[in-house]
């Protein structure tokens, strides 16, 4: 796979000798500059094109395959058979559910955590330093090891959950992860961890941006801390609220990684994110036809969620741009 | 009423403090805890005695010391030809304007919520009719197309911060296009180049899911494989030196993170240093 550098020989030929001009131009570009732009950019959008755009299109033509993860695959179109099978399948919709719980737990946890977190680090108290610093590090982790970190804190028998909990005369002897009740809410409380730095650091730059003026108007009007909350505060961060909300939303419905380490879905399923049973399904169960179904339909709940982000997103612009 | 906001708003502060602080400490606790104390159910967060053999089982443990040599390898080559081929892109991206544009930023923004797993698929098929799978060469590819989106929207990022007359000072002088991004934009870009290679090392260095799917054999295991393929065992896991060689695995992005601290504020780059 040499071939996505080759291109790169291109602009430097073609332009040799000529002197350059700045490739904006207006009225937009040349012929030759728009030749030469297109050489500068076809190192990138060659691997983008291999590896990401043609496996997406086939992706979606497997979808109606029966393909099988097998050494020598002989498949067949079979139309839409994978997706009446799987409107069937109770286990993939289940899967689905436990997603849409995670997704929404987390992302509304995370965001009211991170507004409480940004509010604090905000108002001028001490330790603000270190907290940020701190703030920092579930960002700063690599999945994998926020995952065997919290394996540990989470442990039945030596982990300091449970022996704080047992400091304190409550039961001491859960085992968080492999539990049917807790292991679902466990695993939510690390997303929130691990998401919460990302969210806090957004609200803060826009709460940063919240001229202080409008807080002292409001406090010589007489209004108590919390109507200044939803009178000032509020109304200024809604845009940063919505989009971050949305790409958390996104985000954490796309999760793989840090489930699939700390429970591989279990215990019988309940933290099976639909992310982990399509890998499953096309990697353990080999049913890679069917899988990509599945694949099929998840990304087009992603595709509408981000609808919705662009569309408010587009709406805000035209707000600000009339106001 | 009013002087009892302030204690109430350091206490809600020391709750944060120990939410997002105390996991890390734990970690690194118990890297340094001898396996009796970590299996006795008296639990502390300073360890009885300092146990830093563990560190060294944890670098002498069999496939450790390799896989973390793989990831060297691994996101060096990815690091390198992300930035030499997202140089020239992220130039034009950042000089253009109109329709070609909205369309390579609306791409870049789509790459970032994209779910992988319809993309893995058949990814997985193509690396398989090219001998790609199972080996650091086709890993490296993968990393490399998909660190791309977001290195070029950093780089595009500083480009737009060098001034057009710099450069068309330079032709002025009969230079070519060729020599104009070497002598005066590459250079400039400098501080760019740095922090993109560094967001680039990090994230393929952290990756997970296309090295677990990817790869089969354990020689070719990167570290995050590696350690997650300790925990598999149930309960015949030696505690302390998998904490140990995680806190190593962690330091690059720690170091990383320490740097970027002021800039990781608001917007896209925000945005997609997301796991």
């Amino acid at each position: 796979m040499s071939a996505p550098t080759a291109p790169a020989a291109g602009p430097t030929t073609s332009t040799a000798g000529r002197p350059a001009r700045p490739l904006r131009h207006r009225g937009g570009l040349e012929r030759g500059r728009r030749r030469e732009a297109a050489a500068l950019v076809m190192p990138s959008l060659l691997p983008i094109l291999v590896l990401s755009v043609a496996p997406l299109v086939m992706g979606i033509a497997l979808a109606f395959t029966d393909a099988r993860l097998v050494r020598h695959p002989d498949y067949q179109f079979v139309g839409v058979d994978n997706f009446v099978r799987l409107a069937d399948n109770s286990f993939f919709w289940d899967s689905f559910r436990i997603g849409m719980i995670w997704a929404v737990s987390v992302t509304v946890l995370q965001l009211v955590l991170a507004l409480g977190l940004a509010q604090l680090l905000n108002s001028g108290l001490r330790l603000q330093g270190l907290t940020r610093v701190l703030a920092l590090i579930p960002w700063a982790m690599p999945p994998v090891v926020v995952a065997i970190m919290w394996k540990m804190i989470y442990s039945p028998n030596a982990g300091p959950l449970n022996a704080f909990l047992g400091a304190l005369g409550l039961p001491d002897d859960i085992n968080w992860l492999a539990d049917f009740s807790t292991a679902l809410p466990a695993v939510i409380v690390v997303g929130v961890w691990v998401g919460m730095p990302q969210t806090t650091v957004t609200l803060l730059a826009g709460l940063q941006q919240i001229p202080g003026e409008l807080h002292e108007a409001a406090s010589m009007d007489g209004a108590n801390a919390w109507r200044r909350f939803t009178a000032v505060t509020w109304p200024s961060l809604r845009p940063i609220v919505a989009s971050i909300t949305s790409l958390n939303f996104i985000w954490n419905f796309n999760s793989f990684s840090l489930v699939y380490v700390l429970t591989e879905g279990g215990p019988g399923g309940r933290t099976m994110l639909p992310m982990l049973f399509t890998y499953l399904e096309a990697f353990k169960n080999r049913n890679i036809g069917y899988a990509a179904a599945m694949g099929v339909v998840l990304v087009v709940v992603v595709v509408l969620l981000l609808a919705v982000y662009l569309r408010s997103q587009f709406r805000d612009d035209r707000a600000v741009k009339k106001g | 009423m009013r002087v009892l906001v302030r204690p109430a708003q350091y206490v809600a502060l020391a709750g944060y403090i120990v939410f997002l602080g105390f996991p890390l400490l734990w970690l690194i606790s118990a890297s340094v805890k001898s396996s009796a104390e970590l299996n006795s159910l008296t639990v502390s967060l300073l360890p009885s005695q300092w146990h830093w053999d563990n560190y060294a089982q944890a670098l002498a443990r069999q496939g450790l010391m390799s896989s973390a040599a793989n990831s060297l390898v691994v996101a060096l080559a990815s690091t390198v030809l992300v930035i030499l081929i997202a140089m020239p892109a992220a130039y034009v991206l950042a000089r253009l304007k109109g329709a070609i544009r909205v369309a390579g930023v609306g791409w870049i923004l789509v790459s970032q919520v994209f779910p992988v797993i319809l993309i893995i698929l058949p990814l997985f098929l193509i690396l398989r009719t090219m001998n790609l799978t199972d080996s650091l060469v086709g890993l490296t590819l993968v990393h490399t197309t998909y660190t791309l989106p977001f290195a070029l929207w950093m780089l595009q990022g500083y480009v737009v911060g060098i001034p057009t007359e710099l450069e068309e000072a330079g032709s002025m002088d009969g230079a070519t296009r060729l020599t104009v991004l070497r002598r005066i934009v590459f250079p400039l870009l400098a501080p760019g180049i740095v922090a993109t290679a560094m967001f680039s090392f990090v994230s393929s260095w952290n990756e997970f899911f296309f090295a677990l799917v990817l790869l089969q054999s354990p020689e070719n295991y990167t570290l995050p494989i590696t350690l997650t393929s300790f925990i598999g065992g149930e309960g015949k896991v030696a505690l302390g030196p998998l904490a140990a060689g995680s806190f190593l695995a962690a330091i690059p992005s720690i170091v990383f993170f320490s740097i970027m601290q002021k800039k990781l504020t608001g917007g896209l780059m925000a945005g997609a240093v997301k796991g």
